[in-house]
């Protein structure tokens, strides 16, 4: 399968959440992929908008997700950083791939325990197919339909770089 | 009743017999090694063939928890325990419930002990009444009922006037005087070796000095007063030391150690288990080696069981809280075994350790094969490998730090009187 | 002997003591402690792993403080908390150990944090757990207590992230200490090269060295140079008898001053466990002064406790 160059998709959403910016915006990435694709996009969204600085977070969700019975807390959950007030903002949560909307709900409610934003958006670099939830991103860079045996990955090289990379899935 | 047993291998320390030999038995007794008496003919023939013939077993300590304690064990169940055992003759201490300081309660209890006919019991006297450490027993009467000997059991004695004085007065009548030493303020509350294990698990330690303090007091003591001493349960190296020293020097003084701490360090104790809670503790492997040299260079006479029955609802606690003790009788012979195997001394140094020298410290008629002896026997397979485990135990008390482990040795047949106590299926 | 604390994955299944724990479990609990070190600064202190779980606090021996760190924990996690405290009034009426224990386990709690007075108690009761509970050591005897001795590292390694790199000074009674003991496993497994213990003889136990730790009896030289002064509670009763002869002396000779202070190194942190005596062990110039990190340790406290729990809690 021709996979798609996630720089031009990470360009592509840039644009995108450039277009919905409001004074009162703040952007959330989700570990990890969600963080990086964050970075960046607030890299070249200041290049635009000199002025002011746009507040920002991270998010983990390990403590929200719906397997923690199942699967226990994961290895090496990242701290949560949600340093600006969550009340009144239009947060831009964004994550890399979107597959059940599993990771999004659980995004979702550790963000309102931070305090009631005015709206969320959610974008994604590519949506995978396969909502479990009445969960759906607003920007999206591509969509590519996968199987569940298929695991999607975005990785980020020493130079900043990102890669994205398809395989059969480790159950 | 005439009994042939025949071509066993003869153990008989005493006489200084190790030599293929058959032993004849009519009416009780001994009258025949190697020779046929005239005119024998067998009612029942044993065939010791690849077996060792011995004495019956001397214990030096097992408590039979009687009067008192049946929670933990009775007097049947103790003494078919001796018999499985291979042991025919042992001294039990005083720290029954109530305390042995009472004529009374000796004569009940050997009177109990001969109706069952399993095992000779040679009760040990308390030295104080009630193990208080204060008045003195009437150690006349005591002796008159079947004592063979004063003892403090686990209780140290903290005023020495009074120790003095009951070794004065134990010497007066030449009784033997048997003493756990260990320093009683040193030792309090403690409940393992006082070293790195203890460290770890934060368990109250009792210093190794606390044993060579006390050795070295009555030591002292019995020598001043030239009293007949021996000292129970050794489990340290300068106790080791001391009582060399002292046997050196021509002091009446005898001394044993427990099988298990001829194997045993506070290592096994591992992560609390319980059952390693003795009394004393299990010391260093410095400590532990010490011991089986000094039983090798005879600075220690014998091995004793330690028996100490304890039931389950007393060892299912915390460690410290967990009563200590082990049950001792059905592996005295294999241990002893087993401590000659491990420091290269011969079968027939330990079966001496369990049969010629602990009758010798008991002043007893038991222990050797002579003819016209009572035939107390023991024939065991010194090359039986068994797995121990709780449910075989003929004793109440299931709880010992080697259970699940490998032995080698085991006794096949028991003779007390020339009658068969315990055959092994 | 099998490690009654891991499971047959090798993952942690019980948390008893520090000792024998791989470094991997010991990072994994204190890297889960930062991800809950923000939760009380939220609005809503409280994320929902444990929802529906029930949280038992048995203390055979009572501590209020102790216990009420582990139920912040519990709650923040949405655990329900049920708090007992069996003392020894239950024990005294000829109620055994595993009588109690068969009882809890009749509650259908989901985890026990339990303290108890005797060395190994918590190890033993773990024992006769059925499979499906969990069992948190809030100190046993003089044994352990393991949350303690994680929650300052965690300290340690929040202000001093190079641990391969420190010295580490521990003040004061680690005869009777579970938390020194829990300290020097926990310091000396995530590769702290240099632990010391200072204290008099007489509170010191035997063969100390083989824990892997320096001694000292001297402030002066067993401070030289050191990044991390832990220093240990001076129980009342253990103040004046036969182990100190006074209060007064013990603060001359080992308590922490501005002073002894200043032979470890300047940017060294201090710890305490609390509660603290002032002027038996620690002078308040030096609890309160700058180098002072201990209510931080409190703080983390809850962190790490939280950690501990949402390990033990998950996964089927």
């Amino acid at each position: 399968m021709q996979l798609p160059n996630p720089e031009a998709l990470l360009a592509e959403i840039t644009a995108k959440i450039q277009a919905q910016l409001q004074p009162n915006t703040a952007l959330v990435g989700i570990h990890s992929g969600g963080v990086w694709l964050m970075n960046r996009i607030l890299d070249n969204i200041q290049q635009n908008i000199p002025h002011g600085t746009i507040p920002i977070g991270t998010l983990d969700a390990a403590l929200y997700r719906d397997d923690y019975a199942e699967r226990g807390l994961k290895n090496e959950p990242k701290p949560s950083n949600i340093a600006f007030d969550v009340r009144g903002k239009h947060i831009i949560l964004i994550d890399d791939i979107f597959y059940t909307g599993r990771t999004a709900r659980a995004a979702m409610n550790e963000l309102f325990d931070y305090g009631r934003p005015t709206s969320i958006t959610l974008a994604v670099l590519i949506n995978r197919g396969g909502v479990e939830l009445p969960i759906f991103p607003n920007i999206i860079g591509a969509e590519i339909l996968l199987t569940p045996k298929q695991n999607l990955q975005l990785s980020q090289d020493s130079k900043g770089k990102l890669h994205l990379t398809l395989e059969a899935y480790h159950a | 009743m005439k009994i042939h047993i025949k071509n066993g291998h003869l153990i008989d320390p005493k006489n200084n017999i190790d030599a293929k030999k058959d032993v004849f038995i009519v009416a009780g007794k001994i009258t025949g090694i190697d020779q046929c008496p005239d005119g024998f003919v067998a009612n029942q023939t044993i065939d010791a063939t690849g077996l060792i013939v011995a004495p019956g077993f001397v214990d030096l300590s097992a408590r039979l928890r009687e009067p008192g304690s049946a929670h933990h064990a009775n007097l049947k169940s103790e003494l078919r325990a001796a018999a499985a055992g291979g042991i025919t003759s042992l001294a039990c201490p005083p720290d029954t419930n109530p305390i042995l300081d009472e004529p009374g309660l000796v004569e009940m209890l050997k009177h109990r002990a001969k109706l069952l006919n399993l095992a000779h019991v040679y009760p040990l006297g308390a030295l104080t009444r009630k193990l208080e450490g204060k008045l003195l027993t009437e150690m006349c009467a005591l002796t008159e009922a079947g004592c063979v000997g004063f003892s403090q059991a686990d209780v140290s004695m903290t005023d020495t006037q009074v120790l003095w004085r009951a070794f004065e007065y134990a010497a007066t009548f030449g009784y033997t005087i048997f003493l756990r030493a260990e320093d009683y303020y040193l030792a309090k509350e403690g409940v393992a070796h006082d070293g790195e294990i203890a460290s770890r698990l934060g368990l109250k330690g009792i210093p190794a000095a606390a044993e060579g303090l006390a050795i070295a007091s009555i030591l002292r003591i019995a020598h001043a007063t030239n009293t007949r001493v021996h000292l129970c349960r050794l489990s340290t190296a300068e106790g080791v030391d001391l009582v060399r020293q002292a046997k050196q020097q021509g002091v009446q003084v005898t001394a044993d150690v427990s099988a298990q701490h001829c194997h045993l360090t506070d290592h096994d104790i591992g992560y609390f288990n319980a059952h390693a809670n003795l009394k004393p503790p299990l010391r260093s492997m410095r400590d532990k080696n010490a011991l089986c040299l000094g039983l090798k260079d005879g600075t220690i006479d014998a091995i004793c069981s330690d028996h100490t029955p304890v039931d389950d609802d007393a060892k299912l606690l915390p460690f410290a809280e967990a009563e200590a003790g082990a049950t001792g009788l059905e592996l005295l012979l294999p241990l002893a075994l087993k401590w000659a195997v491990d420091n290269q001394a011969s079968l027939f140094d330990a079966v001496a350790k369990i049969t010629s020298q602990p009758a010798k410290i008991l002043a007893i008629t038991g222990g050797h094969l002579s003819l016209h002896a009572d035939a107390d026997i023991a024939i065991f397979n010194p090359t039986l490998e068994w797995t121990v485990t709780a449910s075989q135990f003929k004793s109440q008390g299931k709880n010992t730090p080697f259970l699940g482990l490998a032995m080698l040795g085991r006794t096949q047949t028991t003779l007390l009187h020339g009658q068969i106590t315990y055959q092994h299926s | 002997m099998r490690n009654l604390q891991l499971d047959a994955d090798g993952k942690l299944k019980h948390l008893l003591t520090i000792e024998g724990l791989p470094k991997k479990i010991l990072t994994q609990i204190l890297d889960s402690a930062e991800t809950f070190v923000g939760v009380a600064e939220r609005d809503i202190k409280k994320v929902p792993l444990l929802r529906g779980k029930t949280v038992c606090n048995i203390f055979f021996e009572n501590s209020t403080r102790t216990r009420t760190t582990f139920e912040i924990a519990a709650k923040r996690l949405s655990a329900d908390v049920i708090n007992l405290n069996v003392g020894t009034s239950s024990q005294s009426k000829g109620e055994t150990i595993l009588d109690t224990v068969d009882n809890l386990i009749a509650m259908h709690a989901d985890m026990f944090v339990v303290r108890h007075s005797q060395s190994g108690a918590v190890h033993f009761i773990a024992q006769h757990m059925p499979e499906n509970i969990s069992i948190i050591n809030a100190g046993d005897g003089r044994h352990a207590h393991p949350t303690q001795g994680l929650l300052d590292v965690f300290t340690v390694r929040r202000y001093k992230p190079d641990m391969h790199n420190l010295r580490v000074a521990l003040v004061g009674d680690v005869l009777h200490s579970r938390v020194a003991r829990s300290e020097i496993h926990a310091l000396t497994t995530l590769g702290v090269p240099e632990v010391r213990v200072i204290a008099p003889k007489t509170l010191l136990p035997a063969d100390v060295g083989k824990l892997g730790v320096q001694v000292f009896h001297d402030m002066k030289a067993g401070l030289k140079d050191v990044d991390v002064v832990m220093m240990l509670r001076l129980q009342n009763e253990r103040m004046t008898g036969a182990l100190l002869p006074s209060a007064q002396e013990y603060f001359k000779t080992f308590g922490l001053t501005q002073e002894k202070l200043s032979y470890a190194k300047p940017d060294a942190i201090v710890m305490h466990p609390g509660p603290m005596n002032r002027g038996v062990e620690i002078d308040s110039s030096v609890a309160d002064g700058s180098q002072s990190v201990i209510l931080p340790q409190v703080t983390y406290g809850i962190a790490v406790r939280m950690a501990v729990m949402a390990i033990l809690g998950g996964g089927a």
